[in-house]
Parts: structure tokens; C-alpha cells; sequence
């Protein structure tokens, strides 16, 4: 006696990928190759698509695997293009690139089933990988499609598809996906999330996107044609008017001749300017996406601090880590206020004058002209300043020629052409050299205002820069040079709402607005699902903190329970085909003789069963041959029965109804 | 570490041995079998474990990196592979063996089985069936209830037919459902064809007569045994492999007598095969012969269907 063979996981032996699974693990390679697009060098990603074309081409006229020096000449190519590009092979976006390039040379030796599936497995986890990148409700979704053709490759290594299988081989991976949706739900919301990383600050090594420190003109311009979410803010009551959504984010003290910095100014721990703060105060939460950065943004001048934040001298917030992840807080500031009004510290007044030797005499002039006409009305010269920007040719537009060393005088008397930052760092330039105390202040300006949901969404192409002149009396005063420029270009680059105070021009536009809804919903209910969020889970249930112990119990309930479901509903059986109406009748004459005591064996022929019927039942002998007869010609002497005798035949099987013999 | 690993494979000899034990089928059972979800059974593959391995990964990815829509993603191929495990248990669930039964078949070749399966509105496409080390393939298509399989044969006579796994790994192959029926079924093997070896010299041989004729027939492939002078050398040169000319008989009418006692000298199985060799041959000729057994029982003389098959049972049936 042989040795009983337990089941493996091999069956037969190995054969060869047949050409369906193989297209199909190339289209789930060609959708992970997607999936990173956005962050690999547009090359690197054609270079790799390529390869998974020719391969594919390739083994559609003859299978078999690519010679082995071509695949170990593409291992080592692999790496050094990503060293070459990246500088380096660690990190988050070289290493996906390498394992991106890694998986469409495994196309060039995947020869056999067991190959094809580590594929789909590996290009499962490199699709997961992708969402490290970017977490936005749409991008999940795409990524999530792109299992589809991952699943739809294992299905098609088995077998029981047609030859041209592609449809039935993604019906299954798009059922089991959609049934499964509950399941992963309860997953997502129960499996325990880690208070601190196993590993590396998640983050670190990222390219840092949004706002710089460092504020030249020209150098905001990307940020102006970016319409990535920056911020979301709900205000407690009416949203400030348009016009007022100034939010700062950093204070520029110090011009170098080209560019503006916070200089030694931001960082010294000067005591806090006094606020004189006149009721009332706006209330609002903040949403801020991933900065990388501290800067923390606050409707004009914060009250307080948030939590795990500081304030600095000239009324900033920062956070103390940098912004990895989306961050909520709750400020509370003041749009009518006076800061410092009677007097300015020298030392922040010596900061707030400092301009660079050497550079540009002709706004150093032309200061000194407004300072004689206006005497000691510093109003006068903001006014003046002001009204050269209104009337003076000035023109608004992104497209803004390069400017030459002496970059204000450039600006102000030759190309007088630019956008926010051009004129904010002119005209604090100008003040300087008139001898008011001034400085730049970048932040947002401006947002939409979605009145559906109550939050204004502000975007990065909001980003906005501006001025703040001390006026004795007043204290800082914002001023926004822009605001005066009256001739405006728009070029077709989308963005650059804030700067202009709210002009949209893609048609786009107003709907992505509108449609930010979702994005907020998945960024507060998703993204946003954290450890704490999770605590709360049980709250319903009277556990005012969830720990991960009943988390855990919570899950392997869930697990059980669906499984359970899915067994159940598994283990349904499918509608039988509806039988022709004579057999219906004849199963309904049967049953009602095997609810007396006659059952049909399972060998037994009808002709039999009935004339053993008859022979058991002699009160009905008459009425059960002539049913007898009736189904045996029906059944055996026609082609098809005709339907009105089979009607008949049901008629009279309904009627006959059988009496237990006593014997 | 030899210790160990002799210690690691004696459990899994062990638990090889006991797992069929405990999965029943081992008592033959009367058809009809359905197969309920008390005896299908199922585990992850190899491919399973490994996705199983890189789920896990992914899971503490998604986790380490706080990142909830890489956790969602991980969720959802988790939930979907986890779940392709009911798809793969459904495969055999409620499949029921109505009857089977087997053809006819020689020793050492495999033995057809057809099997027929109650009428199920469910297509089982990957289902497989085994009853030796060989899995079949044996697809049910929707409506279709009829599959034919093949058993291994070592010895004529009546075989009881071997256990069967029907099993199925569909749709992803990362989990194998198995489930074992006994039938409680005979099936008759005939005795096993030697054609080699010298025909007995004696003046009633069969082959002699069958192909010993005087007039031309046609050609036939060579067969070990055949009388080298019959090999029809120039056609023979034109072919991959030998030929023979066939003769008709010369005495048409003439039943052709198989005598146990013809093949004395030889061991009693070398004897019922070479029997059982000429009955073949006989019939394939459509010459009709008497089968004289050792118990001098005679059977014949006949040359139709049903006198062959009655000749090939009682050699099969011999003690």
C-alpha cells in the first residue's frame, strides 16, 4: 500500500505560462510603472515601459527567456540609472524606482506560473508602495483599480477560462474585490494602528513641496501654478470678508540684494509685541497638509499659541516638529488689532530698516524724493508708493522677465512687469529706503469658500506675499502692493487665485472647488483615521478608550463573523435552471406520493415506480395509470411535448391528491 | 540540526499518514456521495503562504509609515485574497459523485473511469480528481455531468477502485480544496498482454494461422513475436519502423483453439497473458476461436464482442 499523498500546492508538472496570463501580468506591470510615474524621471519610466513592450512582443513569437547576460546587464543598469539620477540608492523615491525597475526585469525571466504569481505579488506591494507618495482620494482609487489586472493575472494562471478569457479573468478579482469591500472596511477600522513607528521617521528624505524661506523674485512662481490643496479652514460663524483672508505664514526681515530671508531678526527671542486687540476675535480650525516644514499658518495675528506650537516676536506660528502629516489646530486671532502702536524696539526698527550697500540706487532716489515732498507723513509716501503701482504701467503677470543685479531698480524703472513677490519686495525696499520701518510677510491669500461645506479651501497657487509698514500711531500696518497693480495678465497656467484675490480661469477650476468636498471628507475620515481617532471607536458602546487588546478581539470577532457570512453565502446553491413544466409536474407527483410512503429509488425507472405506485395505492389505481400513461407518451414518445397537454398533465397532477393506504 | 530535521520530517511523515486517516474516505461508501462541508477540506498553497508573507509585510509598511490609504489598499487585497478561499472551497462544495462506472482495461494500462455527477447549475472548472499520484484535470462545465478519469492498474482481476481525491485551486491558487470518496466499486481488470516471448511451437498456433495464410492481405506494424519471414523488407525500408505482411487464412471456416495446456513450460501468468494475447489478436482478426482454460472449461468457439470479453473475464477471474 502506497504511502497516502497529502495535497501540495504543485500540481502536474510545471508548465508554461500561457500567452493570456503573461499580456495580463505585463498590463499590471505597465499600471505599477503608472502608479510611480508622477515622482520617476520621465525616461526612466518610458525606458522601463519599453521593456515591457518588447518583451511582451517577444514572447508573442517565440517563448522563452531573455538570454541571461541581457537580463544581468539590465540588473546592474537598474541601480546605476537610479544612483545616477537620485545621487543615491536610498530613500523613498530611489528605492521605488529600483523595485519599479526590478519587476519589469523579472518580465524578462518570468517563464513558468510560479514566476507570474511572484510578479503579481511584488507588483502588489510596489502598487501599495505608491501610495506612500501621495494618499489622495483619487490616486487610492486609481491604485486600487490597478489590482484588477493583478488579480485578474492569477485567475487567468488557472485554469477553466476561455481562450479569450480576459473578461471572465477580471469578472472574478472585480467580484471578490467589491464582496470584500465590508471586510476590509472593519479591517482598516480594527487593526491596530502603531503609537510610535517601528522604523525611520516616516518623511524624512521627502522633497519638501509648498512655501520656501527664502523669497527671490520669480521664485514663487511654481507655487503659483500649483493647485494642490494647502490648507482647509472652518471658521466658528461668517468667514472673514474676501478681501481680509490674509494668512501669514513668515515674516522676511532681511533683503540681500536679491532675495529676502528671515534673517537673525526672526530668531532672536525678542519679547512679544504688545496686541491691542479689539473685539471681536475669529475662531477657526486649521487642516494643514504635509509641509515638511514648521511654519504653522494663522488668519492675520494669532492670540495664542496651539498646542505643541510657539509664536514668535513678530507674531508667526511654528510648529516644534516638522509638519509630516496632515495637522488640525485651533487658533483664535484678531483682524482689528495694533500692534506696537507708540513705539517700536530700536533693535526691531534697526531690522526693519536694514537694506544691503550697493544696490539699487534708483529706488534709494526715488525714496528720497517721496521723503522731501511728504515731510514726516509716512502715509503720504505708503500713498505715493501705491499710487506708482496703480498708475505707473505697472502689469501683473506670472510670465515675468528675469530681473538684472540691481533687481528693484530693474523692476521699478525698466520691466515693470511681475506679480506678488516683485512688488512686495519692491515696495518694502522702497519704504526701507524712505526710512519706514517695513518687512515682507508670505502666506496664503484669498481661498475658496465652499458654502455647501462651510470651510474655505486654500490652495498653493494661493500663495501670496505682501507688506507690513510700522506707522506711528497705527503700529504694523499690512499693506498689499499687488492689490494696487491694475493691469493684469493671466497666463494659461491655471492657479494663482490668491494673488489676484480670487481669479480662476480653467474651467476646471470651480468644480475641482467644488469636488473638494470629497477630498476633505477623505482627508478628515481617512487619511485622518489615526491611533486617537481610533481610541474613540468603541464610544457607542460605552468604552471611552478603545485599547489595542480589545482592538485586536474586535478584529478576530469581525474576521470570524465574515467569514462565517461568506461561508454562508458560498455555500448557497444556485438556482437550478428552471426545468421544462413536466418535469415540475412529474417532481410534484412525486413528492406528493413520497409524502405517503412512496419514494422512487434512485435506480428506479418511471415506469416502474409508477406501476409499483399503482399496485401500493389501489384507491387511486385508475386516476395514477392514466397519469402514468400520460407522462410516459409526454416524455419518451415525443419530441417535444406540446405545451398544452403538458399543461394538461400539470392540471390533473395538481388535482391528484393521494390518500395513505391503512393497511 | 540532522536530528532535528529527521525528527521535523518523521512528524510530517506522521501526520501524512494520520491526515487521510482522520479526512474518513478511508470506509468505501455506496454512491451517490455528496461532498458537504464536513469532508472538503482545504489549505493555503505554497503560493498562499507567500502572499500570506507579503500581506504581512505590507500591513506593518502601511502601519510604520502611518499611512492609512496604503492600510486601505493592504485591507482590501487581503480581504479579496482571504476570500478567493470561499470561491476555492465553493468548487467542490455540493458536488455530488452520482454513479461511476469503469470500462474495460488491461493490466499495466490505465483503466478508464466515467464518472457521473448529479446535474449542478454550477460550472467546477478547476476541479481535478486524482486516485494515484497523477492529478487529472476533469473541468465540469455548466451543465455538463459527465467526465472520464483514469485508475491505475497492477494486478488482474477484481480491483476495488481506488480512493479519489477531487480537488481544486481555483480561482487564485493560493488555496487547495480537497475531499476524498471511496466508492464502494469493483472494477474488472483484464489480465495483462504479452505479445514478446516465442510462440509455442505447435502445428495449431494462432499466429501462425492468423497471419499464416497464403494470400496477401496488407501490412501491419511489426510486433515482437511476429515470424521474421513475414517482415516485408522493401516496405520496410520505406517506414520508420518495421512491417509484416499479413496473409489471410487459408481455412477461413476453422475456429482457432487456445489451450491453456499450449503453454506449458511457462509460469501460470506468463500463460493467462499470452492467452489473453491471442484472444486480442484473434478478435482484432474477427476469427473466431475457442478459449480452453485450465480446468478444461471451453469457451466458444465465438468472435464477436461479447465471446471476447467473456474469454478476457475468465482469464482476468482465474485464481
Amino acid at each position: 500500500m502506497k504511502a497516502p499523498r497529502i495535497p501540495t500546492g504543485t500540481h502536474g508538472p510545471a508548465s508554461g505560462l500561457a500567452p493570456l496570463p503573461f499580456t495580463l501580468l505585463c498590463a499590471t506591470v505597465l499600471c505599477v510603472l503608472a502608479a510611480h510615474a508622477p515622482h520617476m524621471p520621465v525616461w526612466y519610466t518610458t525606458v522601463l515601459a519599453a521593456i515591457v513592450a518588447a518583451r511582451w512582443w517577444q514572447r508573442r513569437r517565440q517563448r522563452g527567456r531573455v538570454s541571461a547576460w541581457l537580463r544581468v546587464a539590465l540588473l546592474v543598469a537598474v541601480p546605476a540609472a537610479v544612483v545616477a539620477v537620485y545621487g543615491t540608492p536610498f530613500g523613498r523615491e530611489p528605492g521605488a524606482a529600483i523595485v519599479c525597475g526590478l519587476l519589469a526585469v523579472k518580465l524578462l525571466e518570468s517563464e513558468r506560473p510560479r514566476d507570474a504569481r511572484m510578479a503579481v505579488g511584488f507588483a502588489c506591494f510596489i502598487l501599495m508602495s505608491a501610495l506612500l507618495f501621495d494618499q489622495a482620494l483619487a490616486f487610492t482609487i486609481i491604485v486600487g483599480l490597478m489590482l484588477l489586472p493583478a488579480l485578474a493575472t492569477l485567475r487567468a494562471l488557472e485554469p477553466g477560462l476561455p481562450e479569450s478569457g480576459w473578461l471572465p479573468a477580471f469578472r472574478t478579482g472585480a467580484v471578490l474585490l467589491g464582496a470584500s469591500l465590508p471586510a476590509a472596511l472593519l479591517g482598516f477600522l480594527l487593526i491596530p494602528r502603531l503609537a510610535t513607528p517601528l522604523w525611520g521617521a516616516p518623511g524624512n528624505g521627502v522633497a519638501r513641496t509648498g512655501m520656501t524661506d527664502r523669497m527671490a523674485p520669480g521664485d514663487l512662481h511654481s507655487l503659483l501654478t500649483d493647485n494642490a490643496v494647502a490648507m482647509r479652514i472652518g471658521f466658528d460663524g461668517a468667514p472673514p470678508p474676501e478681501n481680509q483672508r490674509y494668512f501669514r505664514g513668515m515674516v522676511l526681515w532681511s533683503f540681500d540684494g536679491r532675495a529676502w530671508v528671515p534673517g537673525a531678526a526672526a530668531r532672536r527671542p525678542w519679547p512679544p509685541v504688545p496686541v491691542g486687540v479689539h473685539d471681536p476675535l475669529t475662531h477657526y480650525d486649521v487642516t494643514l497638509l504635509p509641509s515638511h516644514r514648521h511654519w504653522m499658518f494663522a488668519l492675520d495675528v494669532p492670540v495664542d499659541a496651539p498646542e505643541d506650537a510657539v509664536m514668535g516676536p513678530d507674531h508667526t506660528l511654528s510648529s516644534s516638529k516638522p509638519i509630516d502629516q496632515t495637522l488640525h489646530y485651533r487658533v483664535a486671532s484678531a483682524t482689528d488689532y495694533q500692534l506696537a502702536p507708540e513705539r517700536l524696539d530700536p533693535r526691531i526698527r534697526a531690522a526693519a530698516l536694514e537694506l544691503p550697500a550697493g544696490f539699487d540706487p534708483g529706488a534709494h532716489a526715488l525714496a528720497e524724493r517721496w521723503r522731501t515732498a511728504a515731510g514726516g507723513d509716512d502715509a503720504a509716501i505708503v500713498r505715493d508708493a501705491l499710487a506708482l503701482f496703480r498708475d505707473g504701467d505697472f502689469v501683473y503677470d506670472l510670465d515675468a522677465p528675469p530681473l538684472d543685479r540691481n533687481s528693484v531698480d530693474d523692476f521699478l524703472f525698466n520691466t515693470k512687469t511681475g506679480f506678488c513677490e516683485h512688488y512686495a519686495s519692491a515696495f518694502t525696499f522702497l519704504m526701507r529706503a524712505a526710512g519706514i520701518p517695513a518687512r515682507v510677510v508670505v502666506g496664503y491669500q484669498g481661498g475658496y469658500w465652499n458654502a455647501f461645506a462651510h470651510y474655505l479651501l486654500i490652495r498653493q497657487s494661493d500663495a501670496h506675499a505682501w507688506s507690513e509698514v510700522w506707522l506711528a500711531g497705527r503700529g504694523w500696518v499690512r499693506v498689499d502692493p499687488t492689490a494696487a497693480v491694475s493691469r493684469i495678465i493671466l497666463a494659461d497656467t491655471g492657479g494663482a487665485a490668491g494673488d489676484v484675490g480670487g481669479g480662476n480661469r480653467s474651467w476646471w477650476m470651480p468644480w475641482q472647488n467644488r469636488l473638494d468636498v470629497i477630498n476633505r471628507w477623505w482627508g478628515q475620515t481617512v487619511v485622518g483615521f489615526d491611533a486617537l481617532s481610533q481610541g474613540r471607536l468603541f464610544r457607542p458602546f460605552g468604552v471611552e478608550h478603545a485599547t489595542a487588546q480589545m482592538l485586536g478581539i474586535g478584529l478576530a470577532i469581525a474576521v470570524f463573523l465574515t467569514l462565517g457570512f461568506g461561508a454562508l453565502l458560498a455555500s448557497l446553491r444556485p438556482h437550478h435552471k428552471p426545468r421544462d413544466a413536466l418535469a415540475t409536474a412529474q417532481q410534484r407527483l412525486q413528492h406528493r406520493l413520497a409524502r405517503i410512503g412512496i419514494v422512487r429509488g434512485t435506480a428506479e425507472g418511471p415506469r416502474d415506480f409508477f406501476s409499483r405506485s399503482v399496485a401500493a395505492l389501489p384507491d387511486s389505481a385508475s386516476t395514477l395509470r392514466t397519469l402514468s400513461t400520460e407522462y410516459l407518451v409526454l416524455r419518451y414518445a415525443c419530441a417535444e411535448p406540446p405545451p398544452e397537454q403538458t399543461r394538461a398533465f400539470a392540471r390533473r397532477v395538481r388535482n391528484f391528491h393521494p390518500r395513505h393506504v391503512l393497511k | 540540526m540532522d536530528a532535528a530535521i529527521r525528527e521535523h520530517e518523521s512528524l510530517a511523515a506522521r501526520i501524512r499518514r494520520w491526515l487521510p486517516a482522520l479526512a474518513r474516505g478511508r470506509r468505501p461508501e455506496a454512491l451517490p456521495v455528496t461532498l458537504d462541508r464536513n469532508r472538503v477540506y482545504i489549505v493555503p498553497t505554497r503560493a498562499g503562504l507567500g502572499f500570506a508573507v507579503l500581506l504581512a509585510t505590507m500591513l506593518i509598511g502601511a502601519l510604520n509609515y502611518q499611512n492609512n490609504a496604503a492600510l486601505l489598499l493592504t485591507c482590501m487585497l487581503g480581504a479579496a485574497l482571504a476570500s478567493s478561499m470561499l470561491l476555492t472551497w465553493r468548487e467542490l462544495h455540493d458536488l455530488t459523485l452520482r454513479s461511476l462506472h469503469a470500462d474495460h482495461g488491461f493490466c499495466d494500462a490505465r483503466l478508464p473511469i466515467h464518472l457521473a455527477f448529479a446535474d449542478d447549475a454550477r460550472a467546477r472548472p478547476g476541479l481535478h480528481v486524482a486516485l494515484d499520484d497523477i492529478e487529472q484535470a476533469c473541468p465540469l462545465r455548466r451543465g455538463v455531468s459527465r467526465a472520464t478519469v483514469t485508475a491505475p492498474t497492477d494486478a488482474r482481476g477484481w480491483m476495488p477502485i481506488p480512493r479519489m481525491r477531487f480537488s481544486s485551486t481555483l480561482p487564485f491558487s493560493l488555496f487547495r480544496a480537497w475531499s476524498w470518496i471511496t466508492p464502494d466499486q469493483r472494477a474488472l481488470v483484464y489480465p495483462r498482454i504479452l505479445r514478446d516471448g516465442r510462440p509455442p511451437a505447435h502445428h495449431d498456433d494462432p499466429r501462425e494461422r492468423i497471419t499464416g495464410g497464403d494470400e496477401f492481405a496488407g501490412l501491419r506494424e511489426y510486433h515482437v513475436g511476429d515470424p521474421i519471414r513475414h517482415v516485408a523488407w522493401k516496405a520496410s525500408a520505406r517506414h520508420d519502423h518495421l512491417l509484416v505482411r499479413e496473409f489471410d487464412r487459408a481455412a477461413p471456416g476453422q475456429p482457432l483453439r487456445f489451450d491453456w495446456r499450449d503453454l506449458s513450460g511457462l509460469d501460470r501468468e506468463t500463460r493467462i497473458s499470452r492467452l489473453a494475447a491471442w484472444v486480442c489478436d484473434a478478435y482484432a482478426a474477427a476469427h473466431p476461436w475457442t478459449l480452453i482454460l485450465d480446468d478444461r472449461r471451453a469457451l466458444g468457439p465465438g468472435s464477436d464482442a461479447a465471446h471476447y470479453h467473456r474469454c478476457l473475464t475468465a482469464l482476468a477471474e482465474l485464481p
